[in-house]
């Protein structure tokens, strides 16, 4: 069979990092980066007779998930052992959730560059707790042991095999991504861990309704990851279903460095995790006020946002996209037009150009950005009233950005104003003519072609004498017609 | 001094007519001068216990001291004690001492009880005889060749024989009743979530429960009211109102509805605990209680039901011992694989081996639906069971065992015989509900313990009727001879 015949069967496992302050059975700290074990306390160490208490930040924070995405909340959830031994899980079981998980149903929307869009149903998110590290580099012949992540809150949110291609997987996380960040319950930082993916892949015969045989590409921390594991994938089993052979059902772990996968060496020897419910904690009840509670403190979604700012902003799809892809920035881009008195498409071309850039290049998120969005929309106030000139505006912006002041500042203190006074320009204008005589003589000598090429030359002198303060426009109609004289 | 009852060691503390050192020294001495033969505890604290007492002492001196300051009591050793050794009777945590204090221990000890020592129990709570502590068998105070009954055997022989005033225990499936009939002394088992079970090292968690093992009722309500409590530590602790369990055990007796449960005077009783039994109910009769037969029907299944909930729970929960972060680490582990298997097959007993490999049959894929989950629905029937009964009586009463203590390595040979033994006590587990064990008679020599089985959170109640009866009885005043 060709390989195009293969139609690729994609389903993600996301697992997320909930941003509570503390873990999700006891007290300890979650901040990234600490010293190995500094923040594990006896909960989490798993010692003799202590006992989980659940966190009810993070069940809010599932709840608001399961909302965001229209699912439904169970009322009633019950947490269960996932038992198997592993030294960085210190109980040799892990709390989870299993027949009955808090979140059930919904789904998102997707679209990918090319505009195609597609509906994602999701099965079901649920919390769990988080295991430790193990280091296994650092100490030759030995494992180290970091407890400080065990216990951790997450939610995994398990996918339908609805996807079809790398980048319709790359798509549904990438939407993922944004909308946790917009809810505000995970950093969702991926460097650190706080976002990552199983990827479940498999093939079958286009025009099949039975799924193939799968495998299940483990911790995926990276969209381009996810996007160049699954392609592979896709490729290794065409290769093996073309060549007569069946694909093998387990776990494998992608290699960045190979751009290959490979099956990965089981932290169990057999797959049976024994649950049942943990007699810890009871099951856990929500009741409809309180869901509603939560309902109420969810933020505008990126999707409604979006298109908020295509109708209310006039802005086109890919600048509404944009801006909305976090919560953060498309804060940023409001406040601006807000101080900007309503200039929507200028501020747009300059969070995107020129801030957009400053960020990447210094690699600060938009939250640390030196200037703020009231300092932006001060900037564009003045380009918007031809105080200065759009080029004028970036050196303004560089000077904002240095932490100089705010734009009116710079302009006065710096002499930036645009000159706009006819008089004053007409001056400049006669003297850069009578400086050139060879070029003012040739100008009305010339046809329309050549004098559009001169015009351009003292137009540049005549800027060159402003320091770029000259209205361009004006500098242009007062030329020509000393020129012309 | 040894043969008061709280109440009086209390008014004794409180008058000064005795220090609490001095208290405190004299069952110091009675623990260690009988320990060598009853073997009743792990550890002795003296020194833990002469400071407590010094510091109660000086509370008592103060007048801020409550009715338990100074009055020693000693923990069964899965209590955890902050830096002192909680080995649970395990070779396992031989090497542990728990770096916090349990809620209970934390509860008693801000009362101004003074511990003295960890009692000895079958490893992990997992056992009828205290055959199955890694520090050897308890014996039994009225006869020595014969086991106290588990697992909180240290506990109620520690009673017996007069080595503490107090002592506290665990009750899974009998823990705390079962020995405290064997060893004719009284022991309280609460409600569900009465007390907190944060740091009482986990056997089966939705069965567990602590309480005290006293010489009489009076003494039990009096340490319950410092035991209990909501602990938001412990997310199955009860959020029930406080109340003084000494209020109403002088309450009359008349009119109280008596359930006397078929299934628990059927031919598995031996006749004379039956006859016994009769005799104590007959006395409440007297007293004003009207009897009625009620029917547990499902109790045949209980001890199923029981052993395959129990050995679930507790194959998950003794996973965390695994020779990483504490307690017993095999000698030179060749890999993972080798740490694991032989720090838990060198650490645990043949008892809870058997257990956890039983528990984690019963939770494996394609065995979970027959064993476990069927568990759970008769466990719902059991708790059903008792629920219709006490929509017509206020309590039920029965034998807490079928025999009195059994010989040393009597059923050593045969689990099945052990697990028996517990015939009359787990169904009150399995369905949460409070019961009392208390002494009702002897059978040849030994002891035999009468069971007050009540509705949740009805400890007021049992305590008011084995009060009562011990006002009319002086079945608990008997001492074995040779700790008299």
């Amino acid at each position: 069979m060709n390989p195009g015949q293969w139609e690729t069967v994609i389903g993600l496992e996301i697992h997320i990092q909930l941003a509570t302050r503390s873990k999700l059975f006891s007290g300890a700290a979650t901040a990234f980066g600490a010293a190995p074990n500094v923040q594990a306390c006896a909960v989490d160490l798993g010692l003799p007779g202590v006992l989980p208490v659940i966190n009810r930040e993070a069940v809010r924070m599932a709840v608001r998930f399961g909302l965001a995405v229209g699912a439904e909340i169970a009322r009633h959830s019950v947490f269960a052992r996932k038992n198997y031994f592993y030294p960085d899980l210190p109980k040799g079981y892990q709390i989870s959730q299993y027949e009955m998980p808090i979140v059930s149903g919904g789904g998102i929307e997707i679209e990918l560059e090319d505009g195609f869009r597609k509906h994602i149903n999701i099965t079901r998110a649920h919390l769990e707790e988080d295991a430790g590290k193990s280091l296994h580099e650092s100490f030759p012949g030995m494992s180290g042991i970091d407890l400080n992540r065990a216990g951790t809150p997450l939610i995994e949110i398990v996918s339908e095999p609805e996807m079809r291609s790398a980048r319709e997987a790359v798509a549904y996380m990438r939407k993922i991504h944004t909308l946790v960040r917009y809810l505000a319950i995970s950093d969702a930082n991926m460097q650190e861990g706080s976002f990552r993916c199983d990827a479940n892949v498999s093939l079958r015969p286009a025009g099949s309704v039975v799924y193939g045989t799968r495998t299940e590409i483990k911790n995926l921390n990276s969209f381009r990851f996810v996007e160049l594991a699954i392609q592979h994938e896709m490729t290794r089993q065409a290769d093996l279903l073309d060549s007569g052979q069946a694909i093998v059902q387990e776990t494998r772990l992608y290699d960045p460095v190979r751009d290959e996968t490979r099956p990965m060496r089981s932290k169990e020897e057999a797959n049976d995790y024994r649950y049942f419910p943990d007699p810890d904690l009871l099951p856990m009840e929500l009741d409809n006020e309180t869901i509603e509670s939560i309902r109420n403190e969810l933020p505008e979604l990126p999707d409604a946002r979006y298109e908020r700012f295509i109708h209310a902003y006039g802005l086109s799809m890919y600048d509404s996209r944009q801006l909305t892809t976090t919560r953060e920035v498309a804060d940023y881009f409001e406040n601006a037009v807000l101080a900007a008195n309503g200039e929507a498409k200028l501020t747009a071309n300059w969070v995107m150009g020129e801030l957009t850039a400053a960020l990447n290049r210094e690699g600060l998120g938009i939250q640390q950005s030196p200037v703020s969005a009231e300092m932006m929309g001060g900037l564009i106030l003045r380009i918007r009233d031809n105080t200065i000139s759009n080029k004028l505006g970036k050196a303004v912006f560089d000077a904002m950005w240095e932490g100089t002041g705010d734009a009116d500042y710079i302009i006065e203190s710096r002499g930036l104003r645009q000159l706009t006074d006819s008089g004053e320009i007409e001056s400049l204008v006669a003297g850069v003519i009578a400086a050139n005589p060879t070029q003012a003589e040739q100008y009305r000598n010339s046809g329309a072609e050549k004098r559009l090429k001169l015009i351009g030359f003292f137009v540049g002198q005549v800027m060159k004498q402003s320091r770029g303060k000259a209205h361009p426009q004006q500098v242009n109609e007062l030329l020509q017609a000393l020129l012309e004289r | 001094m040894h043969r008061t009852c709280l109440k009086s060691l209390s008014n004794l503390l409180h008058r000064r007519e005795i220090s609490s050192q001095e208290l405190t020294r004299i069952y110091l001495e009675r623990a260690a001068r009988y320990n060598p033969v009853i073997n009743a505890f792990i550890t002795l604290t003296p020194e833990h216990a002469m400071e407590a007492a010094l510091a109660a002492d000086q509370r008592l001196q103060a007048g801020s001291a409550g009715p338990l300051t100074g009055i020693p009591v000693a923990h069964k050793d899965i209590f955890c004690t902050d830096g002192i050794r909680t080995s649970c009777g395990s070779r396992m945590l031989d090497n542990f001492p728990a770096p916090y204090n349990a809620t209970v221990v934390e509860r008693l000890q801000d009362a101004g009880m003074v511990m003295i020592g960890k009692t000895n129990m079958d490893e992990f709570a997992m056992g009828s005889s205290n055959e199955n502590s890694y520090y050897g068998p308890v014996k039994n105070p009225w006869d020595t060749n014969r086991v106290p009954g588990g697992s909180s055997g240290g506990s109620a022989a520690a009673i017996a024989a007069g080595m503490a005033p107090v002592t506290t225990g665990t009750d899974t499936g009998g823990s705390i009743r079962q020995p405290a009939a064997l060893c004719g002394v009284t022991g309280l088992k609460p409600t569900y979530g009465r007390v907190s079970r944060y740091g009482m090292i986990a056997f089966a968690s939705s069965l567990d429960q602590g309480g005290p093992i006293t010489h009489t009722a009076e003494d039990a309500a009096l340490i319950l009211n410092a035991m209990c409590g909501f602990d938001a530590r412990d997310s199955t602790s009860a959020d029930h109102p406080q109340e003084d369990f000494t209020g109403e055990l002088n309450r009359p007796l008349e009119g109280l509805r008596v359930g006397l449960p078929r299934e628990f005077f059927d031919s598995r009783l031996d006749p004379g605990i039956g006859g016994l039994i009769r005799d104590a109910i007959r006395r409440l009769e007297q007293s004003g209680a009207r009897l009625m037969d009620i029917d547990l029907p499902h109790s045949a299944l209980s001890i199923p039901v029981y052993y395959v909930v129990a050995m679930a729970e507790c194959s998950s929960n003794l996973s965390r011992y695994d020779g990483v972060r504490f307690g017993y680490r095999c000698t030179n582990p060749e890999n993972l694989l080798d740490l694991y298997c032989r720090s838990r097959g060198e650490g645990f007993g043949d008892e809870v081996k058997r257990r956890i490999m039983i528990g984690t049959y019963v939770l494996s894929a394609g065995y979970f639906d027959a064993y476990y989950l069927q568990a759970q629905k008769v466990r719902r029937l059991i708790r059903d069971d008792y629920r219709q009964a006490f929509n017509s009586v206020d309590v039920i009463i029965g034998p807490t065992t079928p025999s009195t203590a059994f010989k040393l390595h009597e059923k050593t040979a045969d689990p099945v015989s052990m697990y028996l033994s517990d015939i009359y006590t787990v169904s009150v587990n399995l369905a949460g509900l409070p019961a009392i064990s208390i002494p009702a008679g002897f059978l040849n020599g030994l002891p035999v313990g009468m069971q007050i089985i009540g509705n949740h959170f009805s400890e007021s109640r049992l305590l008011n009727l084995a009060h009562r009866f011990q006002l009319e009885t002086d079945w608990h005043l008997a001492r074995p001879g040779a700790y008299a």
